[in-house]
């Protein structure tokens, strides 16, 4: 017998599909006070795989899933606003003004511009090698993680993201080029259209 | 509702057109990350993002942000919900030319599309059924009324109504071996048309259910004008598989040999075993067939292995020169690269063999549930 797992709220998700379970139980959860339970009835198997990501996600304790036939009682405990993940930033940042230095400086800068293809092709800052954000972890063996590296895209938020995968990989001295290319006045250039 | 939101459904036969004609499509995936590093649609021309759903609750602005203006866009989820909860909104901040996938990758999982691979001597044609999101092919042969349907899947009221489009009755259902990636429909198609089903009897010795034996030396006719369907032993991905020559023309390998890549010995438990009869069945046994014979196997693992309107076919010749299975010359080094890789296995494949032994008989949801992914029965995809 599994000892009888206690939950401040019970929230009935049985007979919906996907996306409603995880969408009650946001609201749900944002209702409830730090460090108390709530207890997910569902009978869509797919919430199972969903709720821990979503839990992952926020932040929020995945506690575990009790099976009864069909049903899935999932639980979860709503984490302290500390323990949630905010929208985390990459601490170190360059503007375009000190970018442009840097480029027309002496030592070699390394660029990466991680936006999609389609992007890089019609305008990119001379010299940016494309590295599109879903690529960066299989293709990071290509960088070299004591080189002084900059990262760019469209707004400076997939490139946050790139940032900090970089440094949790060991990369040391990586920085996010702030408001990306909105705005950026320096030189471009494109493919040539055929 | 914005009623005026720019947002229509696609289907998957409309997918796997725009697959086959490579046209550019941005898919935008949204199901959890371990399922979609799993499983997904692929295409040459199909660029894709996986953000799930449940990231996008309070508003789609990170997708907005990776999505091209003016592209054509898919949404697709598990089932269907969340892909039309998460391209409404993407429709409703503004973009034009959102859809999403009608029933989800579940959908994908079962699409059938049938392509003609050529006509036969004495009159009636071969087809290649392709299951474009899966990887799984299916073949019927159509002769003068009568029809075969060779490595059946699941969907039977597919080939079903494919037979009575061309005026045939199935005849004869065959499996070139014990599927272990997908639940076969051979005997239910059987039970449901009269037909014979047909197993190779090495890999039915815990069969719960009566087939007929598939043996060497015993040709099964199709249609009163005679299409020959010459079983050949072929050992290796089971130790019973079976591959048949059709009419002269056709060498329909099961999951021995593919177009670029082999079969694996090892979902029945036995690599180190069968890993032998596999070098044999590829390197002496097909040597010896006609090389002009066109190889049709049960699966492609690369979407680079569809060819025009996505027929899975190659000459046996060109396969002896360029699938790289067939091209390792010591037996040492072709039992250390068979073995060394090896993908993970299909998933649910032990519940999957069972099935197909009729040992046990889970639900259609099961049954999907259970062919959820991709196939992997060949020894170089990943």
């Amino acid at each position: 017998m599994l000892p009888e797992i206690r939950a401040n709220v019970t929230l009935d998700c049985k007979g919906l599909a996907c996306p409603m379970p995880i969408v009650r139980t946001k609201k749900a959860i944002d209702q409830l006070k730090a460090g108390h339970v709530i207890e997910v009835q569902a009978t869509d198997k797919g919430s199972l795989a969903d709720m821990q990501g979503w839990a992952k996600n926020t932040g929020h304790h995945y506690l575990g899933t009790v099976e009864e036939g069909n049903l899935l009682k999932h639980y979860i405990r709503k984490s302290k606003l500390s323990e949630t993940k905010e929208e985390k930033q990459h601490p170190y940042t360059i503007c375009h003004e000190e970018l442009a230095t840097k480029m027309t400086g002496e030592g070699k800068i390394t660029l990466i511009d991680v936006r999609e293809p389609a992007e890089y092709a019609f305008n990119r800052i001379k010299g940016a090698i494309s590295i599109p954000l879903g690529e960066l972890e299989d293709r990071i063996k290509e960088l070299n993680p004591d080189d002084e590296i900059f990262v760019i895209c469209r707004t400076g938020s997939r490139s946050d993201l790139a940032c900090q995968l970089l440094t949790e990989k060991g990369f040391k001295k990586v920085k996010n080029v702030e408001t990306g290319m909105t705005g950026w006045t320096g030189p471009t250039e494109q493919d040539n259209s055929k | 509702m914005n009623s005026t939101a720019d947002l229509d459904i696609m289907t998957a036969r409309e997918l796997t057109r725009i697959v086959l004609a490579k046209e550019k499509l941005f898919i935008l995936d949204v199901r959890n990350e371990s399922d979609f590093s799993d499983w997904k649609i692929e295409g040459e021309s199909i660029d894709i993002i996986n953000i799930p759903y449940f990231n996008l609750l309070d508003g789609v602005d990170e997708a907005l942000e990776q999505i091209p203006e003016g592209t054509q866009l898919l949404v697709v989820c598990a089932k269907e919900g969340s892909s039309k909860f998460v391209a409404e909104q993407i429709a409703e901040a503004g973009r034009t030319n959102v859809h999403y996938l009608e029933g989800g990758m579940k959908a994908w999982s079962e699409h059938l599309e049938p392509v003609k691979i050529g006509e036969l001597h004495h009159g009636g044609a071969l087809y290649q059924f392709v299951r474009i999101g899966k990887g799984c092919l299916s073949y019927m042969v159509v002769s003068s009324g009568e029809a075969a349907v060779i490595d059946t899947l699941r969907m039977t009221d597919v080939f079903e109504q494919f037979a009575k489009e061309h005026g045939a009755q199935i005849k004869h259902t065959l499996d070139t071996h014990l599927h272990a990636d997908h639940i076969s429909g051979g005997r239910t198609l059987a039970v449901r048309t009269g037909a014979t089903y047909w197993l190779p009897p090495k890999d039915a010795d815990e069969v719960t259910f009566d087939y007929e034996k598939l043996e060497e030396g015993h040709d099964i006719s199709v249609g009163t004008t005679t299409i020959r369907i010459q079983p050949i032993y072929s050992p290796g991905h089971t130790i019973g598989s079976t591959s048949f020559i059709i009419d002269d023309q056709y060498l329909l390998t099961g999951d021995i040999l593919f177009i670029e890549s082999i079969g694996r010995p090892d979902l029945a438990g036995k690599a180190e075993d069968w890993v032998e009869d596999l070098r044999n069945t590829l390197y002496n046994r097909y040597q010896v067939l006609s090389p002009d014979l066109i190889v049709l196997p049960a699966h492609f693992g690369k979407v680079t292995e569809l060819g025009d309107d996505g027929r899975v076919m190659a000459k046996l010749a060109d396969l002896y020169h360029n699938n790289p299975g067939l091209n390792i010359k010591q037996e040492d080094e072709f039992r250390r690269v068979i073995t060394e890789n090896l993908p993970p296995q299909p998933n649910a494949y032990q519940e999957i063999r069972q099935t197909n032994m009729g040992k046990i008989t889970p639900s259609v949801e099961e049954q999907r549930d259970m062919e959820m992914g991709p196939n992997r029965c060949a020894v170089h995809d990943k």
